[in-house]
């Protein structure tokens, strides 16, 4: 088992354009356990340009946060050593080559809440439950913006203003239990995005929280993300957040991504099989009352047995047989949009009926 | 904070109360009393005693009189006069037999307390941040080592090494010239060459279960997600570890702390009896052997307020260290 530490795969030198923020290419982070090899992550490309928000959708298992961790360099400790590039450029203008840095090497320790702010599914538990909101942020301003004690704490004061959080001034001495599911996910945000930074990754933030308080997170997700123009890696499960906030979206299924494409072309060209059964089976007003919603057939496969060729394939109403399920579908790409199906151009046609 | 301190301070006026008049009840429990234990004593020695003497001794220590007029003379006195009785058996005030050994005792368990958590909390922290790592795995071999082998038995397997290849003097806190010496700088000097040997066994003995606590406690504690928020705040690992999971996995500690006074008073009784340490612990034990009931009585008595005094303590530091539970 311990054998099957793969060589890292060769970097491609081409340098990044100028609009690129992060560019992941073939990233693998695979989990030798005791039943098996799990490949969590299994060869996931993508980018995000400056400024721009790119939602990650996909069900539970499917990669989508452990991808994102292999950014910030903080898998699990049982995870094999991940492979493929990641190359990062803040606003600062720095080139990173994240693939490379150590879990708690320097140099990560510089990009992690300086350039990338990171906010998480669980602000009841992602806080720490014995130092006040204020600290904890203050201890990031300090760290990383060298501010003293008295000017860390005018800008936290200032950040929690600035995420619409009730009396900044009293709030910034309370602890995590005393605010409500709400205001503990405004003030992590305040914390991630406490020292401007280029890139904000945002794992499930509203998943934890009823439908008002979501709306009320997302639309501060927006307005923090025009007015500090930072990028913003949106991770979810849910496609009308997904609407609601992102540029462009990518599709995740069993470690690899099977769809990209802008946001409206996600929802009115999907052109994976896929993306397009996921969007078939969100009810919509009006539509096929008395009907039963369309599921898609079958279970996510167990994470030891992923299914040879195309992963979707054996719960796919267009698989082709002798095909789907013996190679691997390419990276088909039609203008921005990326699928990864061996029968992607047929959608070209005729739309999916969706 | 003052309210709940008044509070808890009322509500253990009755604890006491109810505390000391069980513990006098239990202690005359078994039967006979202390004249029996006496006379036993004396017939062992080849001694005689006739069942008139007898009869006076009872009359004399009022042992004939019903069991709540006993209680009440003796905690009577306590509370009025400070008076804690006089021990039948040592033919002394109770409070002169038990302050003399207190000192030492309260020194040895309080050293023996910060050596083990001196010891616990690095190596648990250690063992739960490099978990299954080499070291980890020797520290779970000592630590079951430590908590399967009988204090006394280390006690006893020290003392005879010491004993045998390094001919040193073993048992008791003094070597004879010093017992009863003032104290000079010879006699601490002398102090400390005894008092490795109690010090090592009660250190390891609890290092030994709490190095699993912690490490039990800060396994729980790195899972937890705001554990990987400081991490993605950019802090360091020391940084990280110290700062947050420790804090929050060093709460059971402290609600311990407050039974550290109680079990500083009564010392390793087996322990102490083992290596002939003058603590208080072989004293109670004689007591109860004995059914000296105003010695042993007062005993617990201590012990008790001992335990109320460190409960209140351990609440008082908890609310202190941890917001959850002082708004809760």
């Amino acid at each position: 088992m311990g054998s099957k530490i793969m060589t890292k795969s060769p970097v491609p030198q081409n340098p990044m354009p100028a609009e690129r923020l992060l560019e992941l290419d073939d990233v693998h982070v695979h989990f030798p356990l005791r039943e098996g090899l799990v490949k969590a992550v299994n060869g996931v490309s993508y980018h995000v340009d400056k400024g721009e928000v790119l939602g990650i959708v996909g069900e539970s298992g499917s990669g989508k946060s452990i991808t994102a961790r292999a950014i910030m360099r903080l898998l699990p400790k049982r995870a094999a050593p991940p492979t493929g590039s990641i190359r990062f450029r803040p606003r600062t203008g720095e080139d990173f080559e994240l693939s490379g840095l150590d879990r708690n090497s320097r140099a990560i320790r510089q990009v992690r809440g300086r350039h990338i702010g990171m906010i998480f599914q669980e602000p009841m538990t992602a806080l720490s439950p014995v130092h006040t909101i204020g600290t904890q942020i203050m201890r990031t301003v300090q760290l990383h913006m060298g501010l003293g004690k008295v000017a860390a704490r005018a800008r936290a004061i200032d950040l929690l203003a600035k995420v619409q959080m009730p009396r900044p001034a009293q709030m910034v001495d309370a602890y995590p239990h005393q605010l409500s599911g709400g205001m503990r996910q405004r003030a992590m945000i305040a914390l991630a995005i406490s020292c401007d930074p280029s890139l904000l990754i945002a794992d499930e933030p509203t998943t934890a929280l009823d439908v008002t308080t979501e709306a009320q997170i997302l639309e501060l997700l927006k307005s923090l993300q025009s007015e500090l123009g930072m990028a913003i890696i949106f991770i979810t499960h849910n496609f009308g957040v997904v609407a609601d906030i992102a540029d462009r979206v990518s599709v995740m299924y069993l470690g690899r991504i099977v769809e990209t494409a802008s946001v409206d072309d996600i929802f009115y060209a999907p052109k994976h099989p896929y993306t397009q059964a996921l969007l078939r089976s969100i009810p919509r007003l009006g539509v096929d009352q008395g009907r039963r919603l369309p599921t898609i057939p079958g279970m996510v496969p167990d994470p030891f047995s992923v299914p040879e060729g195309c992963a979707f394939n054996p719960r796919c109403g267009h698989a082709v047989a002798g095909l789907c399920e013996v190679r691997v579908p390419p990276e088909k790409r039609f203008g921005a949009q990326m699928s990864r199906c061996h029968i992607a151009d047929q959608f070209v046609q005729e739309p999916a009926n969706v | 904070m003052v309210a709940f301190i008044l509070r808890r301070a009322l509500l253990a006026i009755p604890t006491l109360i109810f505390i000391s008049f069980i513990s006098f009840v239990i202690i005359q429990l078994p039967p006979g009393d202390y004249v029996t234990a006496y006379v036993a004593q004396l017939r062992q020695s080849g001694e005689y005693i006739s069942a008139i003497q007898e009869a006076q001794l009872r009359e004399q220590f009022g042992l004939n009189d019903p069991m709540l007029v006993q209680y009440w003379r003796w905690i009577s006195n306590i509370v009025l006069r400070g008076e804690f009785g006089y021990s039948l058996e040592w033919n002394a005030p109770v409070s002169s037999l038990i302050w003399d050994r207190l000192g030492l005792t309260l020194a040895i368990s309080s050293v023996s307390l910060v050596i083990t958590w001196l010891i616990a909390i690095p190596v648990g922290v250690y063992s739960a941040t490099r978990q299954y790592s080499f070291f980890d795995h020797f520290f779970t071999v000592f630590g079951f080592l430590g908590k399967g082998i009988p204090d006394f038995l280390l006690a006893l397997v020290l003392m005879w090494m010491a004993f045998a290849y390094m001919n040193l003097d073993v048992g008791g806190l003094f070597s004879p010239q010093y017992q009863n010496a003032p104290w000079s700088l010879a006699k601490v000097v002398d102090l400390l060459a005894h008092l490795w040997i109690p010090l090592v066994v009660l250190a390891t003995g609890g290092a030994a279960g709490l190095i699993r606590v912690m490490r039990a406690n800060m396994l729980d504690e790195l899972g937890k997600p705001y554990v990987e928020t400081a991490y993605a705040q950019g802090l360091s690992e020391s940084k990280v570890v110290w700062n947050y999971p420790v804090r929050v996995a060093l709460n059971p500690f402290i609600s311990t702390v407050g039974w550290a006074l109680p079990a500083l008073f009564s010392g390793d009784i087996i322990t102490a009896v083992v290596l002939n340490l003058p603590t208080t612990g072989p004293l109670l034990l004689q007591a109860l052997k004995m059914q000296d009931m105003y010695l042993a009585g007062s005993f617990i008595l201590i012990l008790s307020v001992f335990t109320v005094i460190g409960t209140l303590i351990s609440d008082i530091l908890l609310a202190w260290f941890d917001p959850r539970i002082r708004y809760a």
